[in-house]
């Protein structure tokens, strides 16, 4: 078991770096830096005006459409790792089993091109 | 084994706090975020595991896209989310009680295992030796659940084609660019020479060509 | 590879999957017209006939392909052709309903195709993972076709209650199926079966897996307690929709149940048993008195379902292969009532729209009498009048659970039968003896012909089909192990 994480030596010093520079400096300016706050200083500034309303405003439901279309091929590159990796064991079903499988995704992806879901207007 | 240990137990009280502070977050980016670290943790568990394939699959479509598909949707949803915590309270107990029961049953489970005439002998598929993780599984979803492997592949066919049928609109009044048409003019069909006799406007009876 | 000797079993199947994208394709490729989306819904049910055609030419033994995961008997192909029946009438049906709303789409034969092959697997599943995937491939397209009408507030509310309610149950599944292998080390149904020994009491592990994997599938039978979700859904979905969950999804839901306690835990009979017997009671007295107090007859016809379901499991209850068969024939005879009862709830129109509550039937007689009729019989049928239909199907199930010594559990579903009667007889009341409405508006060809066949089946199923569906029922019966 020891040798598994020595394995991931590396990652967990690289891991551990990253973490001590990004935790010092943001913990730096609040030991360092002047900090003077002000209620109006620190509110938002809207040329002049008070903020009218929320700066959150709502998305449009078309950003939805892309990132789920992206998620279901992205699960379809996952499933092509473990495949590539035992390649040469699993003969010819195993690629034959895959060739179906990107078939149906590639009838979905011929769909929703021709459906116009690719294109943004 | 110590130090498998000791991670181990960093990683579970990272992912059941940064869980927690899914819950009682305040701002839902934030939520979010915590999300983000329950699955990084989550795949530092399974690397303990030995599982590095799930552990990458977590990073790339959990914290790759899932995590940023919740953050479309509560920048879609525009909720108020200080209305939607005031039922948080009033809920509470009812939360508390499913989660008090669930938990119990974990730890009657825990207390009980080996107890009772469970029979070892029919074990589950054993890991192979000399494999790493993502080559075992690549040995056998492929050829011997390959009829769960197609079926994966119908249901994300099904995710596709409901995703378009309950999102997809398209804006009338939008005039698109379209490239082959415009790859495809030539002069003969774009530009029409037009004698003009002095006097008279060059103007055809119907324009022709478009884009 | 030896794993790919023979995949005939699942033929049917891979016409119904091909099907559906090669439908799909067909309407990618083909402008936008409800002409041809109407020209898709026949294809579909085309590909449903054939596929059972397929199913029908089966040989009438076990076979079992990739490892146990997909099983093919008696007891599944009954099933299926039931399934396949309810799916094909469903896309009829919904032609009129939705070229009327102008949201005819290519995509929804598309989708009941696919829902299909989910729920073949569903019926088919010998094997944990096989069970999953095939809930959720059923399940997706439920949500998805729930929600079809994505301009219409309710039809959205009932997608969004179905997929998040419907969520927690997958959950609640998962959970169990994952303990069930924890603790017998393996998914499939045989070997659960084998590895809980047969006498004694399973370990706890084993039995809380069991209560979770049931609380999830309950969800998907909407069995009491785990109902809550179907009146509202039934409501808000486009009628058709209604149909098809009433119909063919719970065909689906109901095999899937009886073939997981029956093949899996043979040896857990008395653990499994009290989850049903409460659930039947739960669902019969729910069934019984909830839908007193409804007007509109989709939702009213929800609460029918319930206590239709409650029936089914007091079947199921009896844990032999009688009470089996007499699932297999209850799901005939409700099958083709429910149909029935939709289509006449598809034919309630008028110019200003379609009407769904009960008392825009008044005076049906009057207005349009052969429809009154039509809706009188089914309504006789499921209040369980002899010597209609649904006499026979109550009967069936009820009979065997007396045999197993659960007499009480009968005398209830008796009762509960006697208050469901005074829902029904209301709205017979209604048709008959109130002042008249104005006339519906003509109904089209298609909802006749389901009208027609549904009502014909309940009035001579005594002499036929009865007698052959009754001899089917008890040869697949005993396919599954007891």
């Amino acid at each position: 078991m020891n040798e598994l994480l020595m394995g991931y030596l590396p990652l967990v010093v690289f891991i551990g770096v990253a973490l001590a520079i990004g935790a010092g400096l943001m913990v730096a300016p609040f030991l360092l830096a002047v900090n003077n706050p002000d209620p109006e200083k620190v509110s938002a500034y809207e040329c002049g005006f008070n903020a009218f309303d929320d700066a959150r405003m709502k998305f449009d439901v078309r950003f939805y459409l892309v990132s789920l279309l992206f998620i279901i091929f992205d699960l379809e590159i996952a499933f092509l790792f473990p495949w590539a990796v035992a390649f040469k064991e699993i003969g010819a079903f195993g690629f034959w089993s895959m060739m179906v499988f990107l078939g149906v995704l590639t009838i979905g992806f011929i769909y929703e091109w021709r459906k116009g879901a690719l294109e943004w207007d | 084994m110590a130090l498998t240990a000791v991670f181990f137990y960093l990683f579970a009280t990272l992912a059941v706090a940064s869980a927690a502070m899914v819950i009682v977050a305040k701002n839902p980016v934030h939520a979010v975020l915590f999300l983000i670290l329950v699955f990084f943790n989550a795949a530092g568990l399974f690397v303990l595991l030995n599982a590095e394939f799930l552990a990458m699959l977590l990073v790339i479509v959990y914290v790759g896209a899932v995590a940023v598909l919740f953050l479309f949707v509560v920048m879609m949803l525009d909720v108020d989310f200080a209305e939607l915590r005031a039922g948080f309270i009033k809920n509470a107990p009812i939360g508390v009680i499913v989660g008090g029961v669930v938990l119990a049953e974990l730890i009657a489970l825990f207390v009980a295992r080996g107890a009772g005439p469970v029979t070892t002998a029919v074990k589950g598929s054993p890991v192979p030796s000399g494999v790493s993780n993502t080559e075992a599984l690549g040995l056998i979803i492929y050829t011997k659940y390959v009829f769960f492997f197609q079926a994966a592949g119908l249901i994300l066919l099904v995710a596709m084609i409901g995703a378009i049928v309950l999102t997809l609109q398209h804006r009338k009044a939008v005039r698109r660019q379209s490239i082959p048409v415009q790859v495809a003019r030539t002069p003969a069909n774009a530009m029409a020479v037009v004698k003009v006799a002095p006097g008279e406007t060059g103007m055809p009876a119907e324009p022709k060509g478009q884009g | 590879m030896t794993e790919a000797a023979t995949y005939a079993p699942i033929y049917p199947e891979l016409v119904l999957a091909i099907g559906a994208m090669a439908l799909l394709m067909f309407g990618a490729f083909t402008r936008e017209t409800d002409d041809n989306a109407q020209l898709g819904g026949w294809l579909a049910i085309v590909i449903l006939a054939v596929a059972a055609g397929m199913i029908l030419a089966q040989p009438a033994e076990t076979v079992t392909v990739f490892n146990g995961a997909f099983i093919v008997d008696p007891f599944g192909r009954f099933m299926k052709l039931l399934m396949l029946a309810g799916s094909a009438f469903a896309i009829l049906m919904s032609h009129g309903y939705f070229k009327r709303h102008r949201a005819l789409k290519f995509e929804l034969p598309v989708l009941i195709l696919l829902g299909t092959v989910g729920m073949s697997m569903m019926i088919s599943a010998g094997d944990f993972i096989a069970l999953y995937l095939g809930v959720e491939l059923h399940s997706l397209v439920s949500y998805v076709l729930a929600a079809i009408r994505r301009d219409d507030v309710r039809a959205s509310e009932a997608g969004l209650k179905y997929f998040v309610l419907g969520a927690l149950s997958s959950g609640m599944l998962l959970y169990g199926a994952s303990l069930i292998y924890g603790f017998t080390g393996t998914t499939s149904l045989a070997g659960i079966a084998a590895a809980i020994p047969p006498g004694g009491v399973p370990s706890l592990g084993i039995i809380i897996g069991l209560v979770f994997l049931l609380a999830g599938m309950a969800f998907k039978v909407a069995a009491v307690p785990f109902h809550m979700w179907s009146p509202d859904v039934y409501e808000g979905s486009p009628t058709p929709i209604t149909a098809f969950f009433a119909a063919a999804g719970k065909v689906a839901a109901v095999a899937l149940l009886t073939r997981v306690v029956i093949a899996g835990f043979p040896n857990a009979v008395a653990q499994w048993q009290q989850i049903i017997v409460f659930a039947a009671i739960g669902s019969m007295l729910l069934g019984a008195f909830a839908a007193i107090g409804q007007t509109n007859l989709k939702r009213l016809m929800a609460y029918s379902s319930i206590g239709h379901v409650g029936f089914m499991l007091v079947g199921l209850a009896a844990a032999n292969a009688d009470g089996v068969a007499g699932i297999l024939i209850y799901m005939a005879i409700y099958l083709a009532m429910t149909l029935g009862v939709f289509a006449v709830i598809l034919a309630m129109r008028r110019e200003e729209g379609m009407v769904e509550d009960i008392y825009e039937l008044a005076g049906l007689a009057q207005t349009d009498l052969k429809m009154a009729a039509v809706l009188g019989v089914l309504l006789f049928s499921l209040a369980g009048v002899p010597p209609l239909a649904g006499f026979f199907a109550k009967w069936y199930v009820l009979a065997p659970a007396v045999k197993a010594g659960l007499g009480w559990l009968a005398i209830i579903g008796v009762l509960a039968s006697v208050v469901s009667a005074f829902y029904y007889l209301r709205i017979i009341k209604i048709m008959f003896f109130d002042d008249p409405k104005p006339a519906f508006e003509k109904s089209d060809a298609a909802l006749v012909f389901v009208m027609g066949a549904s009502v014909i089946f309940t009035l001579v199923f005594v002499i036929w089909p009865g007698p052959s569906i009754l001899d089917a029922a008890n040869a697949a019966a005993v396919t599954l192990k007891f």
